[in-house]
């Protein structure tokens, strides 16, 4: 059964993938590559731009997807997201205090640590919060997440109209893929480094995803798993604000997809999560270039979209549990 | 029982009520430069405004948070706010260019405020079923569609016009300075028949805190009261975001200083603390941030900022749900 | 007297009560016991209006429950379930006056001041009466919920497991105070107990419940019997006769 669906995931992402490829501002044939001279005009747009931007959309999806599952299991709920917990919104504001702090802008490695330092202090404020209420009925989490994700966004929209940034920090916000060129992408490929590390330690956080009484029961370093965790969801999410910008949802539509389909074994689950990630990115991207044709929808508004209405039927149709 | 001393939360609504007088004279008074009769009109117009939403926005969030026995939720939060601008933006859609748009504005404000209740309490309606647990449901289902009804609105502005960069969301932002004076009149008759409402239920508010079987036990008919607090709650919110747009945090800030500083949870003293703390926000914030400070910053985004901090250290504390 | 009349209540596809007809009667204490999901507390709280009946009827001294005004049952009927509100900025003292407030709408006369001072003598809370009760133990904090609900001074008094979470004395304490209601001021008193031998010992009827349904009702005599528990519990208990109370022995059989 997992099998099947791990073949029809990747099967769909391939074909995402070459329909991404070959949409775009410009026409073009893709087997027109196989015939010309490199340094052809098609060839060009196929090698700077569409081919990278279609290699960091499937990294960026299964990155955000598998970030996605592990903080899941981190809060102990299944309906939590990077983006609708505070972490994405504190990496914009960290985009967003390197620009005022340091505007002469700094090597991309140094933008990339920051940014994802001020993740990690979103994971680190709503793991903290959370840990302080005793009673955590299944609601209240992303309750609590989606306040201090407006609460964290409030304080930049403050700090930007006060330093004239107010553009930027939008532009920051509603995150696509439409600048991603050959050369400014790499960051994504430690986010697969990342993705895979996150991979290899799915067993462990499913021990996580018990509780620390139950983890420490088995012999599992609960804190200095954790401690992996944020690490690791924080470098992804740093990865992608400073690559693309904000890009919701992913984290929470993929896994609760995919453990529709084949249940709640993460290790079985995780390359799934990791395809319906990269899958879900592509689709969303791809319709943003096709909308409105020759002009892009940034794909972070086509998913907020889209996760609020998954979002809201996953409450709906699970009504009578949560009351 | 009223002591005398410095604990008591009579004496110190007491205090709050000094320090907002304080404030409403500063406000009118600092920095006059101009002739009696223009500063009258004009400061005496939006300080009546302010006056109105703080104790809008008070008194609902107070409410509000007894019938959700939480510290944490307010009505802005569950996308009441953002209900109303829906309601704004059907009725244009539906009647704009008919008879509607020649209807005085107080009369279209006052038909949207009965169909905001209608649609306030058809929700509740559908979706509470007496547990906590259920409004938490809801209030997610208000946040998840105010953002949705966002999204929907910046990509609706993009499709009809995708040369358009700089897009404006959806949503407007709350602002203290544009204020929206015309319907003052308007605003102040809601803000009355919300609180006549109120009166019928008043005995019954401390009771609600006590949870609804308790409330039951003491034989208040607990649905029925619940549903007509949503409806005062849902006529106060309308006042409020008609008068400066939709808040999210100011009503949290302001009904959570009113429990520290009466001390009690009692709506005689918590209501009325509320509504005067509203007042020294924002009257008091007014005049210190375009007269004191001289400060571009909007009050707005500063009173949200203070309430969003408020709430985090709020739940760092561990406020028992 | 309390009269059920084909009361159930389903969950989706589950019954939890099922077409219960029972009396309970007037004054003296009633204990309904049983395993975990034979319906007791669900039982319990549609007797006392808490939760809608799927079918069926309750009369109360003749008034129906679901049409009885709120205000009128409430002084008739109190009943006290598990889980209360433990976040409130209340002093015992003001929590136990708000028993009274169906008698006096709010505002506390001489004579409702009475009522809660001696109901916080009754459960010995007189040492904490101007305590907040988020500051107290669980035990303490159900203390002062039935000395409120002892306040509301009703005929009919249903508790649902009050004993959990109290220490010994206070149990012992707490059911002989509910004995003593029954009998010095002739309440009807009808407790929910997981323990069988409070049961056994304080009751003066005892209904025990299996799988939504009565399975048998009668005096402790009728009831604490070695056949009987071991049908309703599916385990073998042991009934020994020590001071004239009928106590069951289970805990290790030889």
């Amino acid at each position: 059964m997992g099998a099947l669906w791990l073949f029809l995931l990747l099967g769909l992402v391939v074909v995402l993938g070459l329909c991404s490829l070959n949409v775009g501002a410009s026409r073009m044939n893709l087997l027109h590559v196989l015939t010309a001279d490199p340094d052809d005009r098609i060839s060009k747009i196929l090698f700077v731009s569409r081919l990278p931007r279609t290699i960091a959309l499937i990294l960026a999806g299964a990155a955000l997807a598998v970030a996605g599952a592990m903080l899941q299991m981190m809060a102990r709920n299944r309906l939590v997201d990077t983006s609708t917990t505070g972490p994405m919104a504190a990496a914009a504001l960290g985009m967003l205090v390197l620009a005022i702090a340091l505007p002469q802008g700094l090597p991309l490695w140094g933008r990339f640590l920051i940014v994802s330092a001020f993740a990690a202090g979103g994971i680190l404020l709503f793991l903290g919060v959370l840990q302080r209420m005793p009673l955590r009925s299944a609601l209240i989490v992303p309750l609590v997440g989606l306040v201090m994700a407006g609460v964290i966004h409030a304080g930049s929209g403050l700090l930007a109209h006060h330093f004239d940034l107010s553009q930027s920090l939008r532009a920051w916000n509603s995150g696509d893929f439409s600048a991603v060129l050959r050369g400014r992408y790499e960051l994504l490929w430690i986010a697969a480094g990342l993705t895979g590390a996150a991979m290899l330690l799915a067993d462990r956080f499913t021990v996580i995803g018990m509780g620390r009484d139950f983890a420490t029961n088995i012999g599992v370093n609960y804190s200095l798993l954790m401690g992996a965790g944020v690490v690791l969801v924080a470098m992804i999410v740093g990865s992608v604000v400073v690559t693309a910008g904000v890009i919701p949802f992913i984290g929470l539509v993929a896994p609760n997809l995919v453990r529709l389909l084949v249940g709640d074994n993460l290790r079985r689950s995780i390359p799934l999560v990791a395809l319906l990630g990269a899958a879900l990115l592509l689709a969303a991207d791809l319709l943003g270039r096709l909308l409105i044709h020759p002009y892009e929808v940034p794909s972070s508004n086509l998913l907020s979209i889209g996760g609020c209405v998954v979002f809201l039927a996953v409450l709906l149709q699970g009504r009578a549990k949560w009351s | 029982m009223v002591l005398t001393s410095w604990r008591s939360p009579a004496l110190r609504v007491l205090l709050l009520g000094v320090l907002a007088l304080l404030c409403m004279v500063g406000f009118m008074t600092v920095n006059v430069q101009t002739d009696w009769d223009f500063i009258l009109q004009y400061r005496g117009s939006r300080l009546l405004a302010l006056l109105l939403t703080a104790c809008a926005i008070g008194i609902s969030t107070v409410l509000f948070q007894t019938i959700t026995h939480s510290r944490l939720l307010t009505p802005a939060l569950m996308g009441f706010d953002v209900l109303y601008v829906l309601v704004q933006t059907l009725a244009l859609l539906v009647w704009g260019g008919s008879q509607l748009a020649e209807w005085a504005p107080s009369l279209r404000f006052a038909m949207q405020v009965l169909v905001m209740v209608a649609l306030a309490l058809l929700l509740f309606r559908l979706l509470f079923s007496g547990s906590v647990r259920s409004l938490h449901l809801m209030i997610l289902l208000g946040m998840l569609a105010g953002m949705l009804f966002r999204e929907l609105s910046e990509l609706g502005a993009r499709v009809l016009d995708p040369s358009e960069f700089g897009i404006s969301t959806g949503v407007p932002q709350a602002s203290f300075r544009r204020i929206n004076t015309q319907l003052l009149g308007a605003a102040a008759v809601a803000l009355t028949l919300g609180g006549l409402l109120l009166l019928r239920w008043w005995r019954c508010l401390d009771v609600l805190s006590l949870g609804r079987d308790i409330t039951i036990n003491l034989g208040v008919a607990h649905g029925r009261v619940v549903l007509g607090i949503m409806a005062v709650v849902a006529i106060l919110v309308s006042v409020a975001t008609v008068l400066v747009g939709p808040t999210l945090f100011f009503g949290l800030l302001i009904a959570n200083l009113a429990y520290w500083f009466t001390g009690s949870q009692r709506h005689c003293w918590t209501l009325p603390a509320s509504v005067l703390a509203g007042i020294i926000c924002l009257v008091g914030g007014q005049v210190l941030l375009e007269h004191v400070l001289a400060s571009p910053l909007p009050l707005a985004l500063v009173i949200e900022l203070a309430g969003g901090l408020l709430f985090i250290a709020l739940l760092m504390r561990g406020v028992r749900q | 007297m309390i009269e059920t009349q084909g009361v159930s209540k389903r969950y989706g596809d589950v019954l939890v009560v099922d077409d219960v007809s029972l009396s309970i009667p007037k004054g003296g204490f009633t204990s309904i016991i049983g395993p975990n999901g034979a319906g007791k507390s669900t039982l319990l709280s549609m007797i006392s209006r808490l939760t809608p009946m799927s079918a069926g009827t309750v009369l109360v001294d003749g008034m129906d429950v679901t049409r009885t005004p709120g205000s009128v049952l409430a002084r008739r009927l109190s009943i006290l379930r598990q889980d209360n509100q433990t976040s409130l900025r209340l002093t015992v003292r003001d929590l136990v006056a708000f028993g009274r407030f169906p008698h006096s709408g709010g505002r506390l006369t001489a004579e409702d001041m009475r009522h809660v001072d001696e109901a916080m003598d009754y459960l010995r809370l007189n040492e904490y009466r101007d305590r907040p009760i988020d500051e107290l133990s669980g035990g303490q904090r159900q203390r002062a919920y039935v000395a409120m609900v002892m306040c509301q001074d009703t005929e009919y008094v249903l508790l649902d497991e009050p004993l959990n979470n109290i220490d010994m004395r206070f149990a012992v304490d707490m059911m002989q105070l509910l004995r003593r209601a029954a009998d010095e001021k002739g309440k009807t008193v009808v407790v929910v107990l997981h323990d069988i031998n409070f049961a056994s010992c304080y009751s003066d009827h005892i209904i025990a419940m299996r799988q939504g349904k009565p399975a048998y009702q009668g005096t402790p005599q009728q009831i604490i019997r070695d056949e009987v528990l071991r049908d309703l519990y599916e385990m073998d208990i042991a009934v020994h006769e020590v001071n004239g109370q009928r106590i069951c022995v289970y805990f290790r059989m030889a």
